[in-house]
């Protein structure tokens, strides 16, 4: 019984199948209901195309974030400001104001670890399979790892996120309310 | 079969949950297990918070998208926001906001069944009773609990709910219907100076008997976001254990750590007026969070000389329309730490001003900030009281007022040391001045959650574990008697008071008024007038007081009234009957009509519609 299973599939032994399965069928209506079945679509070739998402739902998460931003730290005021008009010490002023509120939501929301524990500034030794997500090289790349060099900037490594679950009654878009005062 | 022991700290501007395993045989430690409460922070955000802010907005029906004000159990919800959002949001619309529902639970010049929060809203604002309101904060912790433990229905467990020790019998029992009204039948009361320290026992475990010894006398200093609270605490010795008392509880004073912020951004605010900068009322509200911050910066850092202050505009131009100022240390000093906490002699008494017959009509706010003042007051009525009782707890001998030995602090607003230092520098110079030993600051005390956690102790400790501080009723109670005599015009007929149940009556426990007879008609309203006192402690049952008016050791509570109900026609019929005072187990007085020698029994309710 064992074939190679191309024989099965060539032009030849198709048609003999559809062949012997037409007569058959003809002749049974046990056998034609069978064969109805296979021929009926079946539910993966009927699954519709996937319905895409308004951008503003694929985002909400991110647009939740900047909305807490604003609200707590007033972030978006601050960069959609035009800065150029103002004292430093009037931009130091508000900075605070957006330092506060944007502090506040951070420490709420996220727990943050530098990505490498060591201090910046000093000497390190970069493994053979180091992760290359969390440590980008610079400089004098030369030669295969080991490296030794020098930390620079420690980076950021979210270890918890925690953003509050915003009500799929809210449009997402709406970052900041207008306030109408009556 | 209940499995938790549930705390609830019922409080002016902040409410909190703590539970505990009644099976557990040891308690909690310092690891007293809170509540998280599902709120809205903001339109379309639930989070979950340790604290509940006690503020209730009622929003006008096309104010926020459809939905967006659903909670986790009640996905409909869009007529009343409870907790941070409705305090934020509320700040701006105050019109809306029902504030500080407690305090107006306590105040006796104004109905508290009818709907008048918030407080001259305008007409088409839908209004509450601070009933509803009190027993809508409870309704939300209720459907907090259960959405999380929903094998341990809330109403199925033991409820321990906190009262100032303030309170009187008929804000007690107004705390317990706000409790049966939010779905929560069984409850108990516990006084909130008392479930402090209950919270600080537990978390010192056996280590607290180190702390206190017989002898010591606890002086309770709460002072919470809206009102002041004081108790004593007298440590004594019991079969050789020692045995803890509760002696003494200060009167209801309106005033509290909001009244601190507010304070301070009143004098930033007058400053920047002087300069010409006019804040509207959301850049007040900002101010006075802003002045907090700073605030809590200069007390964590005693080198500051000043703290930036940043009222950031309202409008989307934010370096523009910000107004900086700055609190100075010697401006903190001198608005808080010596405007609330006063170095000031024990002879100097509050200020009481002058009311106005329609001033009584808002919140009784305490006239005088001085909460060392009011302490003063405290300790040297106290003193005298105890003076004169025949078996005084605490001994008071040619000493002008009780030594405390010890202070407990309660409360967010000590969470600046800096006014707790204060507070033990005054109490230990008056000391001094009368002869005494220094007392000592009890350390280690959670002042934000303590309130709670002690409450849910508390529910442990009744079921038979731990110590239990004992007290019985904090007030005498006496019922008002008209005496006869000719009509005078334009003179009130004398009233007497009539002990009906005596200081420190303890749960479960009654007093007969055998004595004193009085005919009620059937079929007709009675009403009694209703005094209590917090200082005499020597008047029993049946004492006849002859000056009520004008003794300023009686307080006038809300009458107590009953109509006797008819049974064959027997209306317009005299029945003899005699008063019968029950502290219930819960901790709420009950004032009965027994017929003399007959078996009707008729309970006396506590009007709380309005004092007359």
């Amino acid at each position: 019984m064992e074939k190679p299973i191309q024989s099965e599939t060539s032009f030849l032994a198709r048609l003999r199948t559809g062949w012997s399965a037409f007569i058959r069928a003809l002749g049974s209506p046990d056998f034609s209901r069978k064969v109805a079945e296979l021929l009926r679509p079946s539910p993966t070739q009927a699954k519709p195309k996937p319905v895409e998402l308004p951008p503003e739902c694929l985002h909400a998460s991110g647009l939740a974030v900047l909305s807490l931003l604003q609200r707590e730290g007033r972030l978006i005021d601050f960069l959609k400001e035009d800065m150029a008009a103002f004292s430093d010490a009037e931009i130091g002023a508000a900075a605070r104001v957006v330092h506060a509120g944007c502090r506040k939501v951070f420490s709420e929301y996220f727990t943050l670890e530098p990505a490498l524990k060591d201090a910046e500034g000093a000497t390190i030794k970069v493994p053979a399979g180091f992760d290359a997500q969390r440590i980008r090289l610079t400089g004098n790349i030369a030669g295969q790892p080991p490296f030794r060099g020098t930390l620079k900037h420690h980076g950021w490594v979210a270890t918890a996120v925690n953003i509050p679950k915003v009500s799929e009654a809210l449009d997402p878009r709406v970052l900041a309310a207008a306030e109408v005062e009556l | 079969m209940s499995t938790y022991s549930i705390g609830i700290d019922l409080g002016t501007t902040n409410s909190a949950v703590s539970y505990f395993k009644l099976a557990e045989a040891e308690a909690r430690g310092s690891a007293q297990t809170m509540l998280g409460i599902p709120q809205i922070t903001s339109v379309g955000t639930v989070e979950e918070r340790l604290l509940l802010p006690s503020f209730l907005y009622l929003p006008n029906a096309e104010e926020f998208p459809a939905g967006t004000l659903a909670l986790p159990w009640d996905k409909k919800r869009k007529d009343a926001v409870v907790g941070e959002f409705a305090r934020s949001h509320g700040s701006k619309v105050p019109m809306r906001l029902v504030a500080s529902a407690k305090s107006w639970l306590c105040h006796a010049g104004v109905d508290r069944l009818s709907a008048i929060l918030p407080w001259q809203a305008p007409e088409d604002v839908q209004r509450v009773s601070p009933l509803d309101a009190s027993a809508g904060y409870l309704a939300h912790l209720r459907e907090a609990w259960d959405h999380q433990f929903p094998d341990d229905a809330l109403d199925k467990q033991d409820v321990v709910l906190t009262v100032p020790a303030s309170f009187d019998a008929a804000a007690r029992d107004l705390t317990l219907k706000a409790a049966q009204q939010a779905g929560l039948p069984n409850i108990t009361l516990i006084e909130e100076p008392q479930a402090a320290f209950y919270a600080w026992i537990e978390q010192m475990g056996d280590g607290f008997r180190k702390q206190v010894k017989p002898g010591d006398v606890v002086l309770v200093v709460d002072v919470g976001g809206g009102t002041t609270d004081f108790s004593l605490i007298a440590v004594t010795s019991k079969d050789g254990d020692v045995a803890l008392t509760r002696v003494a509880v200060g009167d209801h004073i309106l005033l509290g750590g909001d009244n601190m912020d507010l304070a301070l951004a009143h004098t930033v605010n007058q400053r920047l007026a002087a300069e010409g900068k006019k804040l509207d009322t959301w850049q007040f509200n900002a101010l006075t969070f802003a002045c907090r911050q700073a605030k809590e910066q200069l007390f964590a850092d005693a080198k500051l000389k000043k703290a930036p202050l940043v009222v950031p505009g309202r409008s989307s131009s934010l370096v523009g329309g910000t107004i900086k100022a700055e609190l100075s240390r010697d401006e903190l000093t001198s608005v808080l730490t010596d405007g609330f906490f006063p170095k000031s002699a024990v002879t100097d008494l509050p200020q009481v001003a002058r009311r106005t017959g329609l001033a009584q009509m808002a919140l009784p706010y305490a006239q005088d900030a001085g909460v060392t003042r009011h302490l003063a007051a405290f300790l040297t009525r106290q003193a005298r009281a105890m003076a004169t009782a025949h078996d005084a707890p605490v001994k008071v001998e040619g000493r002008a007022f009780v030594h405390p030995t010890a202070v407990l602090f309660n409360g967010g607003a000590f969470k600046a040391s800096t006014l707790k230092d204060r507070v033990i520098e005054v109490l230990n110079d008056w000391l001094a001045a009368d002869g005494g030993q220094p007392a000592k600051e009890l350390e280690g005390a959670e002042l934000d959650l303590a309130v709670a956690r002690g409450a849910a102790y508390y529910g442990w400790v009744r079921h038979g574990h731990g110590l239990r501080i004992r007290g019985g009723t904090a007030r005498a109670y006496y019922v008002g008697v008209e005496t006869a005599m000719p009509a005078v015009p334009g003179m009130e007929p004398p009233v007497k008071a009539l002990c009906v149940a005596p200081f420190g009556m303890e749960e479960g426990t009654q007093a007969d008024v055998p004595t004193q007879e009085f005919g009620l008609v059937v079929g007709e309203h009675t009403r009694f007038r209703f005094f209590a006192s917090s200082l005499r402690r020597d008047d029993r049952v049946g004492v006849m007081l002859d000056d009520v008016i004008g003794n300023d050791e009686l307080e006038e509570v809300a009458p107590i009234e009953t109509t006797l109900p008819t049974q064959n026609g027997n209306e317009g019929n005299l029945v003899p009957v005699n008063l019968q005072a029950v502290v219930t187990e819960i901790g709420t007085l009950e004032l009965r009509c027994l017929e003399k020698g007959g078996p009707g029994k008729w309970k006396l309710e506590l009007n709380v519609r309005m004092k007359e």
